[in-house]
């Protein structure tokens, strides 16, 4: 039995120490683990609650992030309750393994601390890794603060090992920024958290001999494609048990998620959509521009996948300028959140315009007046009645202005 | 443990095993016999899992599996990794008393070929045998990567031809050294390592009893004559395995708690490694007058490495 965790009602706490208290609320059975840069006070904090009794698991230091995951695999499949950490490179390294898991259904919930993929190497927050694995049939989660980072780590459980789902979740924050800033958090008691996330339940246990089970099977032309596409059933599916967690959650909390999050969109003429610690520096942006008489929203990606094309067409539609946000390098392409903005926007009836900004990467700041200038420009295509600029721009980059790809639009 | 005492082949062959015939491994493949052979020596639960290989593709061809106990199979290179953290999740749901059946015992076993388990899944098996989990890893030694089409591997002797180490005019086949695995695996500390051989096949399942019943990782490096990229009859797979051990080609032996090495098998006549390679087409080149001398370089360092493995086990060290 787990010695007790004493917790006040308010905790200050950075989004990493906040991550691995819900590792040892949800009573996580095995984490394996290789320790990286943001992430590894997860990791590390899992560890010492079970080197001090907090927490009846077992911590398996491996020898590299590919093991990190294949043990998590492993171990899942063996029937039990699985996570770990990671960020950046050791994100990279377990590519491989990440379809695996998702492959095989196995409610695996991987904190991803966002960091920047090298070369040239970078140890700050960008969006790489999260888009790395955008592909991977993981379903992804963002926090965009320490309580966030917590709240959804705890939902992620409740998520990922629903029978109807059976899906591994990350749960994103952005390094640095969300993992090493101490903040209010508001923690559930042990009682309160163990009951929400609950008890684990196997499916397919391969420590159940009565029923031998085979993991990782071959299939081809015969039938792969039936396998990826009832996967992507799954997925799609797991959108309305994400929204029952969320409302399950907020009724025990009082904190409201939506997989779609929108501040000051009523009227909103001129939209900033973003994903992680940039929303609340676009919120603050979004209030100044108010005042100086430009109606100015932000929409935010809580749930990056399943993508929420139709709530995203919703929250947008009626705008007429909106600015994606992509964290990331965008190799020779519009940003990837970019395209599925654009994407779901195609489909809306307003078709309003949209303009990407590539900004922040490797860790460099995004500041709320860099977000009142996008806005100011987005004003300025509302104003013009056609977009001014080039589609793609870089935002807070130093030297020549830079810019790629015009519209066709009047 | 629960160990199944087998008299004979006879009563090997009908035992009721959990490892199904309908594969579709070669005809002639050795690798069966080795798998079914440990699946046989024990009547404890297993836990399986093999890295991506000719066992893996050949066993569990969706909608079929021959396994029937659990298997998982994730990638070319983390068997050890899958099985021993599945084997501490054993570990933690035994203590909170979450298993079907809490008290049954439950082995927990990797397979994988030389490629993954020389090269590619070298590092995974490694970390796993360094952690000291409770398992048992088996390579299943054919000496090349014969699931694609027969590619060199650091398992490969030298000699051989294959298909990225090729015999011709200006070449002999593979001129690096075998990697020895098994003295590699005994310097990790594990309590058990050995090299068996399914022609020995009572000293096989002893081995693989020790090494199942003994606490900590332990490894087992299995010869597994490969018809297909060795080129020989498949009716010959006992056959030609027995010359590779009476050529001491692969001599047969255990090493307990990294230092004490017994020799299991000692033919009675050994024969010339020439006499084993001419039973193989992957030699044939050899016997040109042109690439005679590696056939001699090849007995010189069977003899140094006999000699060698004599003296470690009389020392002890």
């Amino acid at each position: 039995m787990a010695v007790k965790f004493d917790l006040n009602e308010r905790e200050v706490w950075d989004g990493n120490y906040a991550a691995s208290q819900a590792l040892r609320q949800a009573d996580v059975d095995v984490v394996v683990a290789y320790p990286i840069t943001p992430s590894t006070p997860i990791v590390e904090n899992y560890g010492a609650y079970v080197g001090n009794g907090y927490i009846d698991g077992e911590f398996v230091m491996v020898e590299s992030e590919h093991a990190a995951m294949s043990g998590c695999i492993g171990a899942s499949a063996a029937g039990g309750r699985v996570s770990t950490a990671t960020s950046s490179q050791g994100f990279a390294l377990m590519a491989e393994v990440l379809y695996q898991a998702s492959g095989m259904r196995l409610p695996i919930v991987l904190n991803v601390v966002n960091r920047a993929l090298a070369s040239p190497l970078n140890v700050r927050g960008d969006h790489a890794d999260m888009y790395l694995g955008r592909d991977s049939g993981w379903i992804q989660m963002g926090a965009f603060n320490a309580q966030e980072a917590y709240d959804l780590a705890l939902c992620a459980f409740k998520v990922a090992e629903n029978h109807s789902v059976r899906l591994p979740v990350m749960v994103h924050q952005d390094g640095f920024i969300t993992s090493h800033t101490a903040q209010n958090v508001y923690p559930l008691t042990d009682e309160k958290a163990k009951a929400f996330v609950g008890e684990f339940v196997p499916v397919d246990d391969m420590l159940d001999f009565s029923r031998p089970v085979t993991y990782g099977a071959q299939t081809e032309e015969d039938w792969h494609f039936e396998h990826k596409a009832k996967q992507h059933k799954a997925l799609m599916d797991s959108r309305t048990v994400i929204d029952d967690v969320f409302a399950e959650f907020k009724e025990l909390t009082g904190r409201e998620y939506k997989r779609v999050e929108t501040y000051d969109m009523e009227d909103a003429d001129v939209v900033i959509i973003g994903l992680g610690t940039t929303v609340e520096t676009a919120r603050v942006a979004a209030k100044n521009m108010r005042e100086k008489g430009v109606k100015a929203g932000v929409v935010a990606i809580r749930c990056f996948r399943p993508f929420p094309y139709d709530e995203v067409r919703e929250a947008l539609e009626g705008a007429k300028a909106i600015a994606v946000t992509d964290r990331s390098s965008p190799g020779g392409a519009m940003g990837a959140f970019y395209n599925e903005v654009a994407a779901a926007m195609y489909t809306s009836k307003s078709r309003p315009m949209v303009t990407g900004f590539v900004y922040g990467l490797g860790g460099r700041d995004f500041s709320i007046e860099e977000a009142e200038r996008i806005f100011a420009e987005q004003q300025a295509h509302a104003d013009a009645g056609h977009i001014t600029t080039d589609i793609q721009q870089f935002s807070g980059l130093r030297g020549p202005h830079l810019g790629f790809f015009k519209t066709a639009r009047g | 443990m629960a160990i199944t005492s087998i008299k004979n082949l006879k009563e090997f062959s009908t035992n009721n095993d959990r490892f199904e015939g309908a594969h579709t491994l070669c005809p002639g493949c050795a690798h069966s016999m080795i798998v079914r052979e440990l699946m046989n020596c024990t009547d404890d639960n297993l836990v399986i899992s093999s890295n991506t290989g000719c066992l893996e593709v050949s066993t569990a061809v969706y909608p079929f599996t021959s396994w029937d106990t659990s298997w998982i199979h994730i990638g070319f290179e983390n068997a050890a990794t899958s099985v021993t953290a599945a084997q501490v999740m054993h570990k933690v749901r035994k203590k909170k008393g979450t298993l079907k059946d809490n008290d049954a015992p439950v082995k927990f076993v990797a397979f994988g070929g030389d490629g993954s388990t020389f090269d590619i899944g070298f590092q995974w098996l490694s970390g796993a045998m360094e952690r000291g989990h409770d398992f048992t890893y088996i390579c299943l030694d054919n000496e090349n990567y014969a699931n694609t089409g027969g590619q060199r591997s650091s398992a490969t002797p030298v000699g051989a031809h294959t298909s990225t180490a090729q015999a011709g005019t200006h070449s002999y086949g593979k001129k690096q050294k075998k990697k020895d695995i098994v003295s590699i695996m005994a310097a990790h500390g594990s309590p058990y390592v050995a090299q068996l051989a399914p022609n020995k096949w009572k000293s096989m399942a002893k081995g693989f009893q020790k090494a199942l019943e003994v606490e900590g990782p332990c490894f087992i490096n299995t010869v597994s004559p490969c018809c297909t990229e060795w080129k020989f009859d498949p009716k010959d797979t006992i056959n030609l395995t027995d010359l590779a051990t009476d050529s001491l080609m692969f001599p047969i032996y255990e090493i307990i708690d990294s230092h004490e090495l017994n020799i299991l098998y000692r033919p009675k006549n050994p024969i010339k490694v020439e006499e084993y390679m001419a039973a193989q087409g992957r030699y044939k080149h050899l016997f040109k007058p042109q690439y005679r001398h590696v056939i001699d370089m090849v007995q010189k360092d069977i003899d140094d490495k006999w000699d060698l493995l004599q003296r470690r086990e009389e020392a002890r060290l």
